[in-house]
């Protein structure tokens, strides 16, 4: 039987090429200052998704939540082959936290409609939290299972997973609707297909045609760029390439609970940490040895 | 890994400067492409695409391809008892990532599902495939199967066949080689004969056939069993089926990822390509031209693969307490290397450019409804030029980028010394797949008897002529395009001198010819690029301060006139040894 997925994506500063800029004084992420890039494990979300389109049918939305420019990872999902893409864009979601994030991305996906399975990234690689997943799946009221490292089987209603645990793994068994939150190391997600990014490259978002347009004609009174933006929203439309925009207002937002309003995280304090190595302790395998071990942690107060 | 086409600064360089935009306007004019929902808009959309397509096959390459090759080398592909074959998984995942990629269309009309990329743009992406893992270029680069079938099959085959290709469903193999028909296709004896209704069946045995167990053959046959040379064969596409086992997987040297079969063909069901008796003389020669440029860009990938690793390798080994790039000897292998993998680069990029605006031109020819007498008259002049170029382009790229790979795999050994000879570095599978190269598609040999001709008969003067023409404001380019002018007397000498003597001589001489025209050629394509660039411009004078030196020799070596080869060949050779 087919299966509806949802994906939940996002832009991220590409961390591994950070510079000095990359934090502003109040702690929290200087986005203009770094290169973005496609949340590493949102690929292989991604590519889960596409793996059961492949083998059962049904469709693949992914969604964002960002500025304009997140659409690019819309793009990118088109690309490699998903069949619709949803942009939440919108400046009363700024600032938002893990509460706020989770809450909105359940009310896009409520509004989405149908689904079977909601594929998360099992964390970003800016924030690194993995709390997005999870309470969505609170705030969205199905099971949650996270640390897919192998969809086992889709029978009917219900889903068998292998999650990864850390020291090894366990098969878990859930009924769907479930959200499914997914590690780097499930699969190799597929390249672009050529065909796809010949076509979508030009797939826009509103807020896009309206910033190009607005720089066609500079100087031009508002609602002369408004209109024209609306016209060429209808040329993109037409071939099927307007990507979807919504904001909160298109999902049903309250707004206490979106944004700074809906964030109770505070960056209390920035530490730069520089791990230093300090020589090392060799530990003899035996009893003895880790109880040694254990009395001295607890003695430098590492433990307890 | 990276991306290898965004981490290869040359081909970025070429991509950059080599003017596309011209050539996307050619390959995209009445393309008839129908109503693909792909089609760009303009030909900076086009160039779009192919950089897009590019980064693509590079990622690829770095991402798949390239992390499978050392495994696929030492593990190779498996025959089974009923005459087929398993690829290796690893290669069978290369080719899913290739199928996913939507690369395995890349040059056919987008009526098919293919990408309409020109010839250049697959060179570049056959290069970049091969640096990842030379043997899978013979997966991806037997493209030209299809562009065979789309040239000359009819339509109902083609509608058949072509999307399947471009889907990545199957992949071809050219089904030419016999035991006793190598160089010489002319003694191809496979035979095709008809039933009563007219139906064509194949019998007889093919060997060392790439990819021989793939889907969708090609086989060259003997269809009039009266005429005994090249116009008794005719081209032939079959299925597969238990109608034609693979009998024999060839242990090979190298390129281990791609299945060489021998082929036992019993009453197998085929269908004629295009007419009977022009298998040989016209759809094989047009297949093995592209097919060349394909082997050129293989080597090029693999001897930018070895150079690489000699590189990194120079860079960082201490010895004598200096990394090694220090002594003299390592940095001038290095540095030669470099440039001689950016000649084979310039000379088999330009040869597909040309490619391109020949094949173009007779494509508008065939199919434009609207030419004008004058267009036509003009375009047909067009390809009749390209065409005779291209004759010697062609064997050019694929003789000199050939023995360019496996001099660089070879003296990328050297550089790790040692380190190189093991198995554990890559330099000794780089060796090892770069020696097919100089063998397959034509011989060394065979590349400079078909090089030559142009380099006789006007082709090479013709060309270089308009190189002649540019003028030069830095006097540095100008001082070497002067010596350039030079060094093309002097060949034109030396074909004058080879001209007073017996044919035979001509075939002795043929090497040392094609190697001073090649000088000349690329000498010209470096000055061309050292326009828009600093460091070509020191590149140029590298390559051709230090080829003119060749050159010289070359020529003066031909007018001493020495036959001895032939006249004394059983007294300089020695008797035969006896086998025991």
């Amino acid at each position: 039987m087919p299966y509806d997925s949802i994906v939940l994506v996002k832009q991220v500063p590409d961390t591994a090429n950070i510079t000095a800029e990359a934090m502003k004084e109040d702690g929290t992420v200087n986005r203009a200052a770094l290169p973005t890039i496609f949340n590493p494990e949102d690929l292989n979300a991604l590519e889960t998704a596409l793996e059961v389109r492949d083998a059962y049918g049904g469709t693949v939305t992914a969604v964002t939540m960002g500025p304009p420019k997140a659409a690019d990872v819309l793009r990118a999902c088109l690309f490699r082959g998903a069949d619709r893409g949803i942009l939440l864009t919108d400046r009363r979601a700024a600032a938002s936290d893990t509460l706020a994030t989770s809450y909105i991305l359940s009310q896009a996906v409520k509004t989405v409609g149908r689904f079977d399975i909601v594929f998360c990234g099992r964390q970003a690689i800016d924030g690194d939290t993995a709390q997005v997943g999870p309470q969505c799946a609170e705030k969205l009221g199905i099971p949650q299972i996270t640390y897919l490292e192998q969809l086992v089987s889709l029978d009917g209603p219900m889903v068998r997973i292998r999650r990864n645990i850390g020291h090894g793994w366990e098969v878990v068994e859930g009924r769907l609707p479930v959200l499914v939150t997914v590690i780097g190391s499930a699969n190799k997600p597929r390249p672009p297909a050529a065909r796809r990014v010949m076509r979508f490259k030009r797939a826009k978002v509103m807020a896009e045609l309206a910033a190009e347009a607005k720089a066609d004609k500079p100087g031009a009174p508002d609602d002369e760029v408004q209109a024209e933006a609306q016209r060429r929203a209808a040329a993109v439309k037409e071939k099927g390439l307007l990507i979807e925009q919504w904001n909160l207002d298109d999902i049903g937002a309250d707004l206490e609970r979106c944004g700074l309003a809906g964030s109770p995280t505070k960056v209390f304090r920035v530490q730069s940490i520089v791990l230093t190595k300090e020589g090392y302790t060799e530990v003899v395998a035996t009893e003895d040895g880790v109880r040694q071990m254990i009395h001295e942690l607890v003695i430098d107060r590492t433990l307890g | 890994m990276g991306n290898f086409f965004l981490d290869n600064q040359d081909i970025q360089f070429l991509f950059n400067t080599m003017d596309l935009k011209a050539l996307a306007r050619i390959q995209e004019l009445d393309a008839e492409n129908g109503d693909a929902d792909y089609v760009p808009i303009d030909d900076e959309d086009t160039v779009d695409n192919y950089r897009r397509v590019l980064e693509i096959a590079g990622q690829v390459a770095g991402e798949t391809i390239a992390p499978n090759a050392e495994q696929v080398d030492e593990e190779g592909n498996q025959l089974n008892d009923n005459g087929t074959v398993t690829l290796h998984p690893l290669v069978q995942q290369n080719l899913d990532r290739m199928t996913q990629a939507d690369l395995m269309g890349f040059t056919l009309p987008r009526k098919y599902g293919g990408l309409n990329c020109p010839n250049l743009i697959y060179t570049m992406a056959t290069e970049i495939v091969s640096r990842a893992d030379g043997s899978f270029m013979n997966m991806f680069g037997l493209q030209g199967i299809a562009e065979t079938v789309n040239a000359f099959a009819s339509q109902e085959i083609k509608d058949e066949v072509l999307p399947r290709f471009a889907h990545g469903e199957v992949t071809g193999a050219m089904v030419l080689t016999e035991p006793d028909a190598g160089s010489d296709l002319q003694a191809v004896r496979l035979r095709a004969y008809q039933d009563e209704k007219g139906n064509w069946y194949l019998n007889g045995v093919k060997r060392f056939i790439t990819n021989g167990c793939g889907e969708i053959l090609l086989t060259l046959a003997r269809s009039e069993p009266e005429i005994s040379d090249g116009r008794g064969l005719s081209l032939f596409i079959s299925e597969r089926s238990e109608k034609v086992r693979v009998r024999h997987l060839e242990h090979k040297l190298g390129i281990h990822g791609s299945p060489t079969c021998e082929l036992v063909f019993e009453d197998t069901p085929a269908r004629l390509i295009g007419e009977r008796q022009r298998g040989l003389i016209t759809y094989v020669l047009a297949l093995m031209n592209g097919a060349r440029v394909g082997i050129a860009a293989q080597s090029l990938g693999i001897a930018e693969a070895a150079y690489r690793l000699a590189r990194i390798y120079a860079h960082t080994r201490q010895q004598f307490g200096v990394p090694i790039e220090r002594l003299p000897a390592v940095a001038e292998m290095v540095t030669d290397m470099q440039v001689a993998i950016e000649a084979a680069r310039a000379l088999t990029y330009e040869t597909s450019r040309i490619c391109d605006h020949e094949n173009n031109n007779l494509r508008i020819l065939e199919w434009s409804k609207s030419l004008d007498k004058d267009e036509e008259k003009q375009r047909k002049q067009q390809s009749r030029v390209y065409k005779r170029i291209n004759g010697m382009m062609t064997p050019m790229s694929k003789y000199y980028a050939s023995e360019m790979a496996c001099w660089v795999a070879n003296t990328a050994i050297q550089v790790l010394g040692g380190s190189g000879y093991m198995k554990d570095y890559a330099a000794e599978r780089y060796l090892r797949d770069s020696r097919i190269t100089t063998i397959y598609e034509g011989t060394s040999q065979l590349q400079v008897v078909a090089a030559v001709r142009g380099v006789t008969s006007g082709a090479f003067e013709n060309y270089v002529a308009e190189h002649e023409r540019a003028q030069y404001e830095d006097p540095l380019l100008d001082e070497l395009k002067q010596k350039l002018v030079e060094a093309r007397k002097r060949i034109l000498e030396a074909v004058q001198f080879v001209k007073s003597k017996p044919t035979s001589y001509l075939d002795l001489s043929g090497r040392r010819l094609v190697d001073s025209a090649i000088t000349v050629i690329v000498g010209h394509l470096f000055l061309g690029q050292a326009r828009a660039s600093e460091r070509k411009a020191r590149v140029a004078r590298r390559y051709i301060e230090s080829q003119l030196a060749v050159l010289r020799m070359n020529c003066e070596q031909i007018h001493a006139g020495d036959t001895s080869p032939l006249e004394e060949y059983e007294l300089l050779a020695g008797p035969v040894p006896s086998n025991d």
